[in-house]
């Protein structure tokens, strides 16, 4: 069951070769075996879960399908859903159950899937290895030493390691991107303002989208079918028809153009990751695609400026922690004030104070113009490149991540080190473009992505790019066998 | 620039985060090391560039004055740490009379 597509799922519910509760069933004994080993989730509830699969059961035997009737997902526990525990990975909301579902539950509970349990992730998104989570590390079920990349780490673990059929995730500067490379899967960051973010809890909002990660292209453009919507709650969502993104997945990509950004394939890139690339660039030359040279000159500043603009976001965003109105509260104070420090000392990890305090420093009187607004200036010009490129070619190639995954512990005590995991990806959020990470091979024995990025709205090329490249290789289909 | 504990003590008031004395160097330190990261962008001249504050230019949706939602307020009230009929508890702020 574990290999099969949600295309091959849908399948077989419709053909009657199991049912519903069958399959929630099968997965939920996946999570049983295999959740204490690898800490995916955070949260299951076999009652509720079961309950949405018999009533899908319900609707099958009547004939009646949407997008996903009956069929799993697991959701990244950054998204509300009603009555179920919603924590972000943080002990500031280890008690909050949400009283609404986000727009991404909502959309999946009327696609007629089943909400299979809530996935682990950094700290309120913020990290790059989920060793913030306060749920503790998730592992890389390709080997449990090393990390499955973050802040969508569960998601990426458990769909990896056949507990979830595909998760949702979300990305402010590469947390799909990054665990989808690091745990051999596709996940996609569509442009901003494509889903809602409404019942997402924020990190960063004007960088913050959500997306699939699944084993395929073909799964995430279901996903995506699924997820993408206006919604008049998001005042940043984007108001355009609903695309079909399974409809050209199979078209032809002769004679298009694929540019390679001088500046991210230099004498700096992994000399591994280097020829994987150049295996992936042959496999599309195979295709009939053409590779042109592009310059994105700004691009390496990507990392210092989103360190100024996505704290700075979430200074302000997580200002509403402060224990009166819901989540965690300290218990001993002596009053209001001390109630806000101990609060927040107590209900945030260090790496999301961290976070908070250097937001508050770029935001304070006298350091505004020299940090926030200069890093929004070097973002429009770092936007300015990518649209200059467009002009010459459909989709740019880029490395997903720096490297394979690397080891728990490893980074955890110099945060910039983990900052730089996100070197490639980050451009893109600043942009708000969207991107892919796909499979493209493995360096002793872990896997790596490839990262296709496209112009605003370009969803449907960027699938159908990565879904040409699965059907001549098979990485994608390498699961981590040997380690479970 | 290099950070003080001056500065911590300061950012710690400003973001109304505690931070004991123990970790206060260990802070200043792993903070002095992301403001040097992002120090790196002043070498970029930015003149006439205008600051992009959101990735697409869009503008803020109207939508008519209807009552879309019921009110839920004990609903949400139930949420909070502690809370007295339509009122959030929270320690004395004013002094008594």
């Amino acid at each position: 069951m574990k290999d099969l597509s949600l295309n091959e799922l849908k399948q077989g519910l419709k053909n009657k070769d199991f049912s519903s509760v069958e399959l929630t069933q099968y997965y939920l004994n996946q999570i049983k075996d295999l959740n204490s080993q690898i800490n995916a989730f955070i949260t299951i509830d076999e009652e509720k879960s079961i309950q949405q699969a018999q009533q899908a059961d319900q609707l099958i035997s009547k004939n009646h399908f949407s997008e996903l009737t009956g069929i799993p997902i697991a959701q990244k526990d950054i998204f509300c859903a009603s009555s179920w525990k919603t924590t972000c990975g943080s002990k500031m909301l280890d008690n909050f159950y949400a009283p609404y579902d986000s727009k991404v539950v909502d959309l999946f509970n009327k696609s007629g899937a089943i909400n299979l349990g809530k996935t682990n992730m950094d700290e309120f998104a913020m990290g790059s290895s989920n060793e913030t989570s306060y749920y503790g590390v998730v592992k890389n079920p390709w080997n449990l030493d090393f990390v499955p990349g973050g802040s969508s780490g569960g998601s990426a673990a458990a769909v990896t390691s056949g507990m979830a059929p595909a998760a949702t995730a979300t990305d402010t500067g590469g947390s799909i991107r990054q665990p989808a490379s690091l745990c051999n899967l596709t996940g996609l960051k569509p442009t901003y303002g494509l889903v809602s973010r409404f019942g997402m809890i924020a990190f960063a909002s004007s960088l913050d989208q959500a997306g699939p990660i699944a084993k395929t292209a073909e799964d995430c453009a279901l996903m995506l079918n699924v997820m993408a919507d206006f919604d008049e709650r998001d005042s940043t969502s984007i108001k355009r028809d609903k695309e079909n993104y399974t409809q050209s997945l199979t078209s032809s990509i002769q004679g298009k153009t694929i540019g390679v950004p001088k500046e991210f394939f230099n004498n700096e890139l992994n000399q591994d990751v280097k020829i994987i690339l150049e295996k992936v660039m042959q496999a599309y030359q195979s295709l009939g695609v053409n590779f042109k040279e592009i310059s994105l000159p700004n691009s390496q500043l990507s990392v210092p400026v989103y360190y100024v603009i996505a704290p700075a976001e979430a200074s302000s965003n997580l200002s509403r922690y402060d224990g009166v109105k819901f989540g965690y509260r300290a218990s001993n104070y002596k009053d209001l004030e001390e109630m806000y420090l101990k609060t927040r000392e107590e209900g945030f990890g260090d790496e999301v104070k961290r976070r908070i305090l250097v937001g508050t420093y770029v935001l304070s009187a006298g350091y505004y113009d020299a940090y926030y607004l200069k890093a929004q200036r070097i973002r429009r010009l770092i936007a300015d490149d990518f649209i200059k490129a467009f002009t010459q070619c459909d989709l740019i190639l880029a490395p997903s991540s720096p490297s394979t995954a690397f080891k728990i512990g490893d980074k955890t005590e110099d945060p910039v080190a983990m900052y730089m995991q996100d070197m490639f990806t980050i451009s893109t959020n600043l942009a708000g473009l969207p991107a892919i990470s796909a499979p493209a091979g493995f360096i002793n024995k872990m896997p790596i992505g490839f990262q296709l990025i496209g112009n605003y709205f370009d969803e449907a090329k960027i699938l159908n790019f990565t879904h040409q490249y699965q059907s001549i290789s098979d990485w994608h289909k390498h699961l981590p066998g040997g380690v479970l | 620039m290099a950070l003080t504990d001056k500065d911590i003590k300061k950012l710690s008031h400003l973001a109304k985060i505690n931070i004991s004395s123990d970790d206060e160097m260990i802070v200043l330190k792993k903070l002095d090391g992301i403001i040097k990261l992002i120090d790196s962008m002043q070498k970029i001249d930015t003149t006439d560039v205008q600051p992009m504050s959101h990735a697409l230019d869009i503008y803020q949706t109207l939508r008519d004055d209807v009552v879309t939602e019921m009110n839920q307020k004990e609903k949400f009230l139930e949420l909070a740490p502690e809370f007295n009929e339509d009122y959030f508890i929270v320690p004395r702020v004013v002094d008594k009379l």
